[in-house]
């Protein structure tokens, strides 16, 4: 996973070719927290995704641009534009069916 | 073919598997979402004993590591059936069909939602039912809870420290049903406006966000109010839906069982939440993860399973 801060927003999730996932989380939420193995899984079986995570807190001003105002927030881009977009903890298979594998 | 099928992984199915690996018995448990159950969102957990303060999530965490370890499976799919074939179960999830001598619903329950137009819609932006999750997002802004109950005003407490001001709304005119150390705390709160007699009947939204609510107080005319986030916490409603043909609901839909956990039907048990019984707590819950568990291996051991 790419953690990923207002710096590189742009470079890692905006100009990037192909899907990115990208995890909105929070250290304090378990339900996020919960979503990290299952998330961790999910990257090591696909390769065709990139897999990005922006914290909440330390990127409070990215989350409201984002429009996130729940967490877990899934939002998947491809070739930078919004394509999906998730809240709340999901299963592995649910989660495959969101990228499209 | 496993000995017994647990459909949940909440406080109530996960204790129910650690009495039945104690038994040796092979266990599968079913979890359509995460494990935990809703003690997963509470953000301190202050009356479960033994545990001071310890978090939803440490505590669920605790409790599937122990399960696991002693070895009970899992499979995160979706129970939506059982077939009852007398000495033999089928759990038929999304996926799969699996067989057991006996099953044991632990599904809980889930929010109970308003019911207003515009409210799933609004879920994630403005309107939430977990102040724990979502709370943060709120910081200096204006929000309301909606509810009378120890969640409610947990929820209006958290808030309170984070948010500029929490606007607490009940329907009855005073926390009959909730814990008094809590009404306490929620008096001295200076940013806690409490309205009672009043209920929700709209939720506005503006620019896909909610932007207001309007409310009606027994005898007052109705008014609108601008908030932020609304904080949803009416109550529960029994996750027992997919299993109300084979075994007896009450009207609300919890399952009807005698005390040992028992259903109408022989060799299917029910513990937590969605059982017909008095106080729903992290407590009972797993009281009766232990009750059914016991009397499930009392079943598979004179009849089941022969």
């Amino acid at each position: 996973m790419i953690p990923v801060t207002k710096d590189t927003f742009e470079k890692e999730i905006l100009k990037r070719k192909g899907k990115v996932l990208v995890d909105f989380n929070a250290s304090w939420c378990g339900p996020c927290r919960m979503l990290q193995p299952v998330l961790e899984e999910l990257e090591k079986e696909n390769k065709n995704c990139t897999f990005a995570s922006i914290n909440v807190d330390d990127n409070e001003e990215l989350s409201q641009e984002c429009g996130v105002m729940s967490i877990p927030c899934l939002v998947l881009f491809e070739d930078g534009k919004e394509i999906d977009r998730s809240v709340g903890f999901k299963s592995l298979e649910e989660l495959k069916e969101m990228i499209g594998e | 073919m496993y000995d017994v099928i647990i459909i949940g992984a909440g406080p109530a199915g996960l204790t129910a598997a650690l009495y039945l690996e104690r038994a040796l018995k092979e266990v599968l448990v079913l979890e359509a979402s995460s494990y935990g159950g809703q003690i997963l969102t509470t953000d301190k957990i202050d009356n479960y004993p033994g545990l001071p303060g310890i978090s939803g999530f440490d505590y669920s965490n605790l409790l599937y590591n122990q399960a696991k370890d002693m070895g009970a499976e899992f499979a995160f799919e979706k129970a939506i059936e059982i077939k009852d074939k007398g000495k033999i179960k089928e759990v038929i999830t999304e996926k799969n069909t699996y067989k057991a001598k006996g099953v044991i619903i632990a599904t809980g329950a889930d929010n109970r939602k308003l019911g207003l137009e515009n409210e799933d819609k609004l879920v994630g932006k403005g309107v939430s039912y977990c102040a724990t999750c979502d709370g943060a997002f709120y910081k200096k802004k204006i929000v309301a809870v909606n509810g009378g109950g120890n969640t409610a005003l947990e929820e209006a407490l958290y808030l309170s420290d984070i948010a500029e001001k929490v606007y607490l709304i009940y329907r009855r005119d005073e926390f009959t049903k909730a814990e008094k150390k809590l009404v306490k705390q929620i008096e001295k709160k200076e940013n806690i406006e409490v309205i009672f007699n009043t209920i929700i009947t709209k939720l506005n939204e503006k620019g896909g966000k909610l932007a207001s609510i309007n409310i009606e107080t027994k005898d007052e005319e109705p008014k609108t109010i601008d908030i932020n986030g609304l904080f949803i916490a009416v109550g529960r409603v029994p996750e027992s839906e997919n299993f109300a043909k084979l075994v007896n609901t009450d009207e609300a839909g919890y399952i009807e069982a005698a005390e040992d956990c028992s259903t109408n039907v022989e060799g299917i048990f029910v513990a937590g939440d969605n059982r017909v019984k008095e106080v729903r707590q992290l407590t009972t819950a797993t009281a009766d993860g232990t009750v059914a568990a016991t009397n499930i291996i009392k079943y598979l051991n004179d009849k089941g399973g022969k």
